[in-house]
């Protein structure tokens, strides 16, 4: 296989790596932002749950950046296009996620109830917002997007927003998206807190759970009747340029074509399924740590399904099918991700050691007395 | 027909310069406090005495509140080249990606990991770990400021890029090339070190304000001299840096230092005045009001004393062949692009380094065409499209000199602060540090102009001479922008609010009382930083 292929599809891999890794690490965040206000009641409970993540949520949130910003350097063309095409949404997502560095840093720095009330909404709307965009995102790019280039390479939008956001599938996956978000915060609080915060977590870990197997099996039904798109021609060591090249045509139930070619692709929706089940049957069972790592399971099954489903597509379009963006027509040159590849292998390992050490030295349970007392913490 | 609406332009480059000197008002203190915040925890190590690490406990409270917001605005940044600069992002981020994402993978990781055990891991690592915590931390938001400015700089001079007709963008060629392009190197430790400036204004500003309350006083005292000493010397680097910054764009940008310096015609060595101030108006492509300093201009850009400078309107005139050719060089590419013929490859081949000047005479071509200017109608497109080479006098001509006449009153600020205060004598002279306290904000106000006349005078162009700002934006509607610009005006209002009020509490708070009484040295009585 041509060296370039090659580099597109380790980029596509590394790809889903950050959208696992921005699930996982993010999401567990996020779902505790989400949790704030029911697994705590009063506010020393509150600050507990949100120095449980405290150490983490910063370095976590790089995840998210390193997302955008491995986009913007492996496939530009699908960068440039898709936070563009989103462009409201993409808003909304953006303003809910700078709202939570500042809510962290701020919250319990002034006494007043209401000041810390209100930074308290902030938190469920900023955990509950940007993982219903995230997992939207992916209900919308199923369905495809209304999109054309001209020839110098501009694109032009052809939906409106709304088509985006007020989407039965998109909200079905969006939602997915969140018990997930809900399920990995209630076992990271239920790790690191004690009663009354840990059971109250246990609650909500559970029932999210439940949920997400639910949704991402309903989600599977619906993606059977949906008109998905069929790569007719396109050489994958074509140059990336989606304005020519490609030949696309739509057909109903064609994202699950991959499947039936490849019949043990279906591990992968399985993988996703036997996690989730597993993961709350460990919550029940009071063995968090373990089913933290289930969690890693279920966000691998479920970007894997989606992945599957569409290869080669990133983000077909309906209104012109032939400029449909892919691995092939949206990626970097073979010099640039040749470079990435290199600072990759060096860092990703780099960061994956420094992170685990630091959940390391800040592990052990936080208990609501010594947050009470310590000012500097949030 | 898909027209580019300019109105969605103008508020697609207003929403990003709202949003990235907002951000900027923020990175530089991140960029030096963590410089500080390690040398006072070295103090603290190596002496074991309290003060130190109150100082670092201290000033890392304020830090944190500054960093949250560096870090929600720097969001903001990360997306807002592929939600507004679609085509520009298209067009360039082959090349503009890799810097940023190395950004991510090399600092930003390492910086916002470790912040996390800076702040909460005082009681569960070794002081030696957590020294070395708080370095990281410092040498990752510096490394972070490295690699923007990597990317920054490949917009100003795209060394390390060629146009490739096959992908209509510009590829990536030469990892090297974007590294060491000398307009990053100067501009990083330009950028970094005025973050050290404006750090140590921060830190001298409010121990002077202790000093006159008479309250903290061996805290604030130990404070004031770090400070002073390390803004002197970041004072000194910001100037030299800014001197070879000149230089660069002399090389590089005649357009931006012709604009800095007001010059719209040829220079006359070695007479030509240093204008000082001057009412430049562009419309009218001249200035009124000129005050200068004869026999300065020629050595200060060119370092030599009979080299004249290209004016203004001389650049203009050299530019119509340019745009004539550039036109040639877009309707050779659009016909390969329909044919694939190599004849056309051919003709493009020949005009490609113009190409730039080509689309920037979209604007003033019949439905935003350049294929379709008639040859009757050439040269009035050429005539009308010449000005646009030009990025407002006005704005960078006094932006560029609002950072410098800044600079200079912080070199003189830190020259008498270090001196004040290494001889004991900052307590008697009030006026002095109230002049500390109220020059708080001024280096984030010189580093905000130094962006202004750094990237306001790139334009007409986002990649200069490749693409111009014209055609690099997303095509949305007015509506979209709107929404997006009111809902980051409200957003952002709430939190320099908010910010403001925290850092004045947390400011006059003061450090922790009890510890006061561990360190009773009276602040007369300090002879150098670090016993």
């Amino acid at each position: 296989m041509d060296v370039y292929v090659i580099l597109k599809l380790v980029w596509a891999g590394l790809l889903c790596v950050l959208l696992i890794g921005l699930g996982l690490m993010v999401g567990m965040d996020m779902g505790v932002g989400t949790l704030l206000r029911f697994v705590g009641r009063t506010d020393g409970e509150r600050r507990t749950a949100l120095n449980i993540i405290g150490p983490h949520w910063d370095g976590n949130q790089v995840w998210f950046i390193l997302g955008g910003g491995a986009i913007f350097a492996a496939f530009p063309t699908l960068y440039a296009t898709s936070f563009s095409v989103f462009y409201v949404v993409m808003i909304v997502l953006l303003f809910s996620m700078i709202l939570r560095p500042v809510a962290f840093e701020y919250r319990s720095k002034v006494e007043a109830r209401l000041w810390r009330a209100s930074w308290d909404w902030v938190f469920l709307l900023s955990g509950f917002l940007p993982m219903f965009v995230y997992g939207a995102a992916f209900g919308n790019i199923l369905q495809g997007v209304g999109y054309h280039f001209n020839w110098t390479g501009q694109y032009f939008q052809d939906n409106s927003f709304l088509t985006y956001l007020l989407n039965p599938f998109a909200i079905l996956c969006g939602l997915m998206a969140v018990s997930l978000s809900v399920m990995q915060g209630g076992v990271m609080l239920m790790i690191r807190s004690e009663n009354p915060i840990h059971d109250r977590a246990q609650y909500f870990a559970a029932r999210a759970g439940l949920m997400a197997v639910v949704l991402f099996l309903a989600g599977g039904v619906w993606v059977r009747g949906m008109s998905g798109f069929v790569l007719e021609q396109g050489d994958p060591a074509m140059p990336a340029n989606p304005m020519h090249g490609q030949h696309v045509s739509m057909q109903a139930g064609a994202w699950l074509h991959n499947y039936a070619a490849h019949p043990v692709l279906w591990l992968l929706p399985l993988l996703g399924v036997v996690c989730m089940l597993a993961e709350v049957a460990l919550v029940l069972a009071n063995r968090p740590r373990m089913a933290w790592w289930m969690g890693l399971g279920a966000w691998v099954g479920t970007i894997g399904t989606v992945a599957a489903s569409m290869f080669p597509f990133f983000m077909p379009s309906t209104t012109s099918p032939d400029q449909s963006l892919t691995i092939w027509n949206s990626s970097a040159s073979q010099y640039g991700l040749t470079c990435m590849l290199a600072v990759s292998l060096v860092f990703v390992p780099l960061i994956l050691c420094y992170t685990s050490w630091c959940y390391y030295v800040m592990r052990g349970k936080v208990h609501t007395a010594d947050i009470v007392k310590d000012t500097h913490s949030y | 027909m898909d027209l580019i609406n300019p109105a969605v332009v103008d508020l697609s480059r207003f929403q990003f310069a709202l949003t990235a000197l907002y951000h900027f008002m923020f990175v530089p203190l991140t960029l030096g406090l963590t410089f500080m915040l390690a040398a006072m925890e070295t103090v603290y190590v190596v002496t074991g005495r309290q003060v130190y690490k109150d100082m670092a406990l201290f000033w890392g409270k304020l830090f944190g509140i500054n960093f949250a917001l560096g870090v929600a605005t720097g969001l903001t940044m990360e997306f807002e080249f592929g939600t507004n600069w679609s085509m520009y992002s298209r067009f360039f981020g082959d090349m503009f990606g890799t810097p940023l994402a190395i950004e991510g993978l090399m600092a930003f990781f390492m910086e916002s990991t470790f912040v996390g055990l800076m702040f909460f891991g005082w009681d569960r690592l070794s002081k030696p770990a957590h020294l070395a915590i708080t370095y990281l931390v410092a040498l990752g938001s510096n490394l972070s400021a490295l690699w923007i400015l990597v990317a920054n700089a490949s917009m100003n001079v795209p060394h390390g890029a060629h146009f490739d007709p096959e992908t209509l963008r510009m590829t990536f060629d030469s990892f090297v090339g974007v590294v060491f392009n000398p307009d990053a190197q100067a501009k990083f430790v330009h950028t970094s070190v005025a973050g050290y400036v404006a750090a140590s204004m921060f830190v001298m500003g409010i121990s002077a304000f202790y000093l006159l309350r008479r309250e903290h006083r061996a805290f604030a005292a130990r404070s004031f001299r770090m400070a002073a000493l390390f803004g002197i010397f970041s004072t000194v680097a910001v100037i030299t840096l800014g001197d070879v910054l000149g230089r660069l764009d002399y090389e590089h940008q005649p357009t931006k230092i012709a604009a800095i310096e007001g010059l719209w015609h040829t220079s006359k060595p070695p007479y030509e005045p240093w204008i000082v101030a001057a009412l430049p108006n562009d419309a009218k492509q001249e200035s009124s009001f000129e005050i200068g300093v004869p026999f300065v201009l020629t050595p200060l850009i060119t370092h030599s004393f009979d080299t004249p400078i290209t004016g203004m309107i001389e650049l203009e005139d050299a530019a119509a062949p340019r745009i004539a050719s550039g036109i040639t060089a877009i309707s050779a590419l659009r016909r390969y692009e329909e044919s694939h013929l190599g004849a056309d490859l051919e003709v493009f081949h020949a005009h490609q380094n113009d190409m730039g000047y080509g689309l920037l005479a979209t604007r003033h071509a019949p439905n935003q065409d350049v294929t379709a200017i008639a040859p009757e109608q050439l040269q009035s497109v050429i005539e009308q499209t010449k000005p646009d080479i030009l990025p407002n006098v006005f704005v960078t001509f006094w932006s560029f000199r609002i950072m410098v006449f800044l600079g200079v009153f912080f070199f003189v600020l830190f020259a008498m602060a270090s001196y004040l205060s290494l001889k004991n004598q900052l307590e008697r002279n009030r006026l002095f540090l109230k002049l500390c306290m109220w020059s708080i904000p001024l280096p984030v106000l010189a580093t905000e102009f130094g962006w202004i006349t750094a990237e306001g005078g790139r334009q007409p162009w986002t990649v200069f001479e490749r693409l111009p700002t014209f055609m690099s934006a997303s095509t949305h509607s007015m509506s979209y922008m709107l929404f997006s610009l009111a809902g980051f005006t409200m957003l952002y209002s709430i939190f320099i609010a908010v910010e403001l009020y925290l850092m004045f509490k947390f400011a006059r708070l003061g450090p922790e009382a009890h510890h006061q009484h561990d360190d009773g040295a009276d602040p007369a009585h300090l002879s150098v930083v670090a016993h």
